[in-house]
């Protein structure tokens, strides 16, 4: 897992900016169901294409997704290792915090004398 | 996946606004004073701060602005990592900023290590109380420095799966 950390493809400042993003986050939900045409993709939002577009370049850049052109459709779908490579940064970063609560949940129950909602 | 003590409890994990930013929030079944104690009085730190599978040891405890807390957070072969949260402002018992860095025993920041701004406030919710963490990360590299010492210090434990992790990620 070291060594995978160290050869590290995504960048953390791109993957944070394109998740940090609604439009972007949808797009990224969207392509976990399986790849879209950037038309499919802009369909839900109330947005003018070309601004649109810029959100897709976003993705790109931070590795997330992947799309190719056929004549005038392109295609986009979510690159998986590499989203999976920046889910376990966060993830692992959930856990920690995860665990660190479950903790305190524990000792509040404690200190409230064993009563769950004192 | 651990079980959690009380799993209808909201827990967010997500990456905010900002760049290098996380934003904790944790609702919590139980009165603001008594959750704000658990995060200012070492002795009650002591008793949870740490991931599971680690302890805590305060070391050093002065909550007040300017003040710090030092602590380590021990394995289970007694090997100790120094940290200490440097407190900013306080405002009990709604909330308060500190740095967070990791140092040595005798309390010395390594300024070469990561490093990371809070801003932690508590809010009621009905009879419980909700607390929200914002992480600031000073740049890509702390956070991607301090992750990778997560990991070499064996603070790794179960990773969610894909499809479990994903909907905390979107969330917005």
């Amino acid at each position: 897992m070291i060594s995978r950390m160290a050869n590290q493809k995504v960048s953390l400042d791109f993957v944070f900016h394109a998740l940090a993003d609604p439009t972007r986050r949808a797009v990224v939900q969207r392509l976990s169901q399986g790849p879209a045409t950037v038309s499919e993709l802009a369909a839900p939002f109330d947005m003018a294409l070309p601004s649109f577009v810029k959100h897709i370049s976003v993705l790109e850049k931070s590795c997330l997704i992947v799309s190719r052109k056929h004549g005038r459709v392109r295609t986009c779908s979510l690159d998986h290792q590499n989203f999976a490579d920046a889910e376990e940064w966060f993830g692992e970063l959930r856990t920690q915090w995860a665990s660190r609560y479950d903790k305190l949940d524990s000792l509040l129950t404690h200190l409230s004398g064993g009563k769950r909602d004192a | 996946v651990e079980g959690n003590v009380t799993p209808d409890l909201r827990f967010d994990f997500v990456a905010s606004d900002d760049n290098h930013t996380i934003t904790v929030k944790r609702e919590f079944a139980a009165k603001r004073q008594l959750v704000w104690d658990c995060h200012t009085k070492s002795e009650l730190l002591d008793q949870w701060f740490a991931p599971k599978g680690l302890t805590t040891q305060t070391k050093h405890m002065d909550f007040r602005e300017g003040g710090y807390w030092h602590y380590a957070m021990i394995t289970p072969d007694n090997q100790k990592f120094w940290n200490r949260l440097d407190y900013k402002k306080i405002q009990p018992i709604d909330g308060y900023t500190a740095k967070d860095g990791f140092c040595d025993e005798t309390g010395t920041v390594n300024a070469n290590m990561p490093s990371a701004d809070w801003d932690v406030s508590f809010s009621d919710l009905n009879e419980h109380t909700l607390v929200t963490t914002i992480v600031q990360y000073g740049s890509s590299d702390a956070l991607q420095s301090a992750l990778n010492m997560g990991l070499k210090d064996g603070l790794a434990s179960t990773l969610e799966r894909l499809d479990e992790l994903l909907p905390q990620l979107l969330a917005s």
